[in-house]
């Protein structure tokens, strides 16, 4: 579903990401950790293009993202992306904000898009607040709703950046769990976290990730049971205690 | 009684109110049209100014500076006796109105729209982006109505002072209020009526957009607390887990 061949990210002296090579399945769970710096956030920023390679191929669903006029944004449409921030449009009801790039992207008639959008909405527990404005509800409830609002573009990969970072620990859980909920399905899941309980429950497969290279990677099992590096046994010794 | 002010000279102005209407329809439509051409150039340029894309900001700041560091009586007088030089095109007066006043306040209204963009977080763009948006239809869907709440008061001043600096027609013959005001006093010798009309003949256009404007800035106040409520949050926890 997305490969990665020979990806390089440098931001001006910095070198982000070093001669990066991944290959992640359709249908896979792929956990991202690492410390911060990493370049974890960029590496799966490169997966829809928000970020830009310095070199190298990023091959999603089959387009060459980095080949000149790639249809980028069609791309996007079938890859989303839920931020640490949650990014919902702030001057757009709930619902709005599910039915938007449907209804002016993708050209789904109306009725066709509020269904489904209460359908998602309802998944994630918050249907009763399709008419409430962003701002009204609470962070945690934000992210399931732009969780939600992924969902409603009908996507083959979930992109998710740190989505509990920004959150407090109480609203941690709601939020894990409707994305444990959705694990269960056949959908592409990319999900750098700290969050080592969530890795260990859903992860077909678990990257670390340091000073922009990919150091070890493995299942959950061989992760939280018997790491082979050093740096990894050193951040697993820090993380989980 | 005799003096500015005084009665007969009023009467003589009411008898040629048709001159002043003529006038005042002018720089209304002038206004309008320029008002029009203002802001898609304003929009136009303001989003270019904040692309990623160099030449594009190169571009759009030549502009502005260029046009906000000219007088906009050179402009007009350029547009009405350069033009015919220089490239041979003769424009109707009117339309020189709509071109000057509309590039002149353009390039105010790209800044207006610059500095509105920029108030607006990031992770908005980014957020369009990753939905398939591409760049002008998150502007157009995304940025701009969020930004439009810190754009407005600005763009009020822009749009009052459009309408005054429409008077620049006065220099170049062009039939408006200003103009037909300047030669029916010339004519007469008669001022003091003949400005204080005109005066109120601008208040007439300006004060409803200004009252307008400040109506608007009202039933917007709730969504910019919710607005800004939010991008504070946002804001808070991103630097607490960085």
């Amino acid at each position: 579903m997305i490969t990665l061949q020979n990806v390089n990210k440098h931001f001006g002296k910095l070198h982000v990401l070093k001669n990066i090579n991944l290959e992640v399945k359709s249908g896979e769970k792929l956990v991202v950790i690492g410390p911060s710096g990493s370049g974890k956030s960029t590496l799966i920023r490169c997966m829809n293009y928000l970020e830009e390679p310095s070199s190298g191929k990023i091959i999603v669903d089959g387009v060459d993202l980095t080949a000149k006029k790639a249809p980028i944004t069609k791309v996007r449409q079938s890859v989303a992306m839920v931020f640490q921030g949650f990014n919902l449009y702030p001057h757009k009801t709930v619902l709005e904000n599910l039915t938007l790039a449907p209804i002016k992207i993708q050209g789904i008639p109306k009725s066709e898009t509020e269904k489904t959008a209460m359908e998602y909405l309802d998944k994630v527990g918050l249907k009763h607040k399709a008419n409430a404005y962003p701002a009204q509800l609470s962070g945690g409830q934000q992210q399931r709703v732009a969780i939600a609002r992924a969902l409603n573009m009908h996507p083959k990969v979930i992109l998710f950046d740190e989505p509990t970072s920004a959150l407090d620990p109480e609203m941690i859980q709601e939020v894990l769990d409707v994305m444990v909920g959705l694990s269960h399905e056949n959908i592409t899941m990319v999900v750098v976290t700290h969050e080592m309980g969530f890795a260990r429950e859903v992860a077909d497969r678990v990257i670390f990730m340091d000073e922009g290279e990919i150091i070890e990677e493995g299942t959950p099992e061989h992760f939280f049971t018997n790491p082979t590096h050093e740096r990894t046994k050193l951040f697993l010794s820090k993380i989980l205690r | 009684m005799t003096g500015p002010f005084a009665w007969f000279k009023w009467e003589a102005l009411f008898k040629d109110w048709a001159i002043f209407k003529d006038g005042f329809l002018t720089t209304l439509t002038v206004s309008i049209l320029g008002l029009a051409l203002a802001l898609i150039l304003g929009i136009f340029f303001g989003v270019l100014s904040v692309s990623k894309i160099k030449i594009f900001k190169f571009i759009s700041r030549v502009y502005v500076e260029f046009i906000q560091n000219t007088p906009l009586v050179i402009q007009a007088i350029f547009l009405y006796n350069g033009l015919p030089l220089i490239a041979n095109i003769v424009l109707p007066v009117k339309t020189i109105g709509v071109l000057a006043v509309g590039i002149y306040h353009g390039a105010y209204i790209a800044e207006v729209v610059r500095a509105g963009i920029m108030s607006i977080n990031k992770g908005q763009l980014e957020a369009a982006l990753s939905q398939g948006f591409n760049y002008w239809e998150a502007m157009r869907y995304i940025i701009l109505p969020q930004a439009r709440i810190v754009m407005l008061p600005p763009l009020t001043n822009q749009a009052v002072n459009l309408v005054k600096n429409t008077s620049v027609l006065a220099m170049i013959a062009g039939g408006d209020l200003m103009y037909r005001t300047d030669s029916w006093a010339n004519e007469k010798l008669y001022y003091g009526p003949a400005y204080v009309l005109t005066g109120l003949l601008y208040l007439i256009i300006c004060l409803p957009l200004a009252t307008l404007a400040k109506r608007l800035e009202k039933v917007n106040f709730n969504n910019i607390n919710r607005t800004e409520d939010e991008e504070m949050n946002i804001g808070c926890d991103k630097e607490a887990t960085a």
